[in-house]
């Protein structure tokens, strides 16, 4: 029923509000930081791989065209299409994951991850610890986020495979369209706000 | 119920997918090169500029709130609101405490 969906749909906005709360307290964070900070903060942030950032971002946007694939072959009961749709968000969600691992295996590397081997020029040291805690809590949090959407997706593969969704019933994939969406929509202001913004100084 | 343009089944064609995608790579080229280019304070509010139109578009047409009824829209658009008191009632206090002391 037409009334069914968007109740469902609503109820799943209510839920993307309370996360959107979540991630504008680790905004909030990063904001007040960097204001107390901004030149040790904008040179901190020249340590980040820009350009595995932009192609993440390429990454998770064709991911997001994928998944918009996958609900509107699911409204249009082609299940192949929406197979192959599901399996190649989760094959862009996997490399975003991937690429995301390589970086921060680079931190490691350069003693960037806050804590005992943190190392840095002593005079700015603790607010430059301040920014990569932030760089780590924010897109660890939207890796996190990306995980459980593989986990997800991983649900609606199945179930297609089964043939349960229809024209009529394809509510999960829509649903779970949304909460992608919504993840990649965090990713387009952690991009700028932790590897660009500085970039010029 | 009678008004199409609300109806949440609305199935939206791949042609607009396609375009909103191909909108959103060129954006992030943008945003990428802009990055370079020295434009003093400004360069904060590029970037967010084009991060907002980006957002916009992912939801507005990806996540079909374009096509979604009215009560859906009121509720994105409380929940931006709310995000904007958080961020403007505290950046107005951190911001301005130099003011005083």
């Amino acid at each position: 029923m037409p009334q069914q969906r968007d109740a469902s749909a609503l109820g799943m906005w209510v839920f993307l509000g309370t996360e959107i709360m979540f991630f504008g307290g680790l905004f909030l964070t990063y904001t007040v930081n960097r204001a107390a900070y901004p030149a040790i903060f904008a040179e901190a942030s020249h340590h980040l791989d820009v350009q595995l950032g932009a192609i993440n971002t390429a990454v998770l946007i064709c991911s997001s065209l994928t998944m918009a694939m996958a609900v509107y072959f699911s409204q249009k009961g082609k299940r192949t299409g929406l197979i192959v749709s599901l399996l190649l968000t989760m094959i862009l969600g996997l490399a975003f994951l991937g690429i995301k691992g390589v970086e921060y295996a680079q931190k490691f590397e350069h003693h960037l991850v806050p804590g005992y081997n943190f190392q840095y020029a002593p005079a700015s040291a603790g607010p430059a610890q301040l920014y990569f805690s932030l760089y780590f809590g924010m897109t660890g949090m939207h890796a996190l986020h990306m995980i459980i959407g593989l986990g997800i997706l991983t649900f609606l593969l199945i179930e297609a495979i089964r043939g349960r969704y229809t024209p009529e019933y394809n509510t999960p994939v829509e649903l779970s369209g949304l909460y992608w969406h919504f993840v990649d929509i965090i990713w387009i202001y952690l991009f700028p706000l932790l590897y660009l913004i500085d970039l010029h100084k | 119920m009678s008004n199409p343009s609300q109806q949440t089944d609305h199935i939206v064609s791949p042609v607009i997918y396609v375009g909103v995608f191909l909108t959103l790579l060129v954006l992030t080229l943008v945003t990428y090169k802009v990055a370079f280019i020295d434009l003093g304070p400004w360069n904060v509010v590029v970037a967010l500029a084009i991060a907002f139109v980006k957002s916009t578009l992912v939801t507005l047409f990806f996540m079909h709130v374009y096509y979604s009824r009215r009560r859906t829209k009121v509720v994105v658009l409380s929940a931006l609101l709310w995000l904007f008191f958080l961020l403007f009632i505290t950046m107005s206090d951190y911001l301005t405490r130099h003011w005083l002391y």
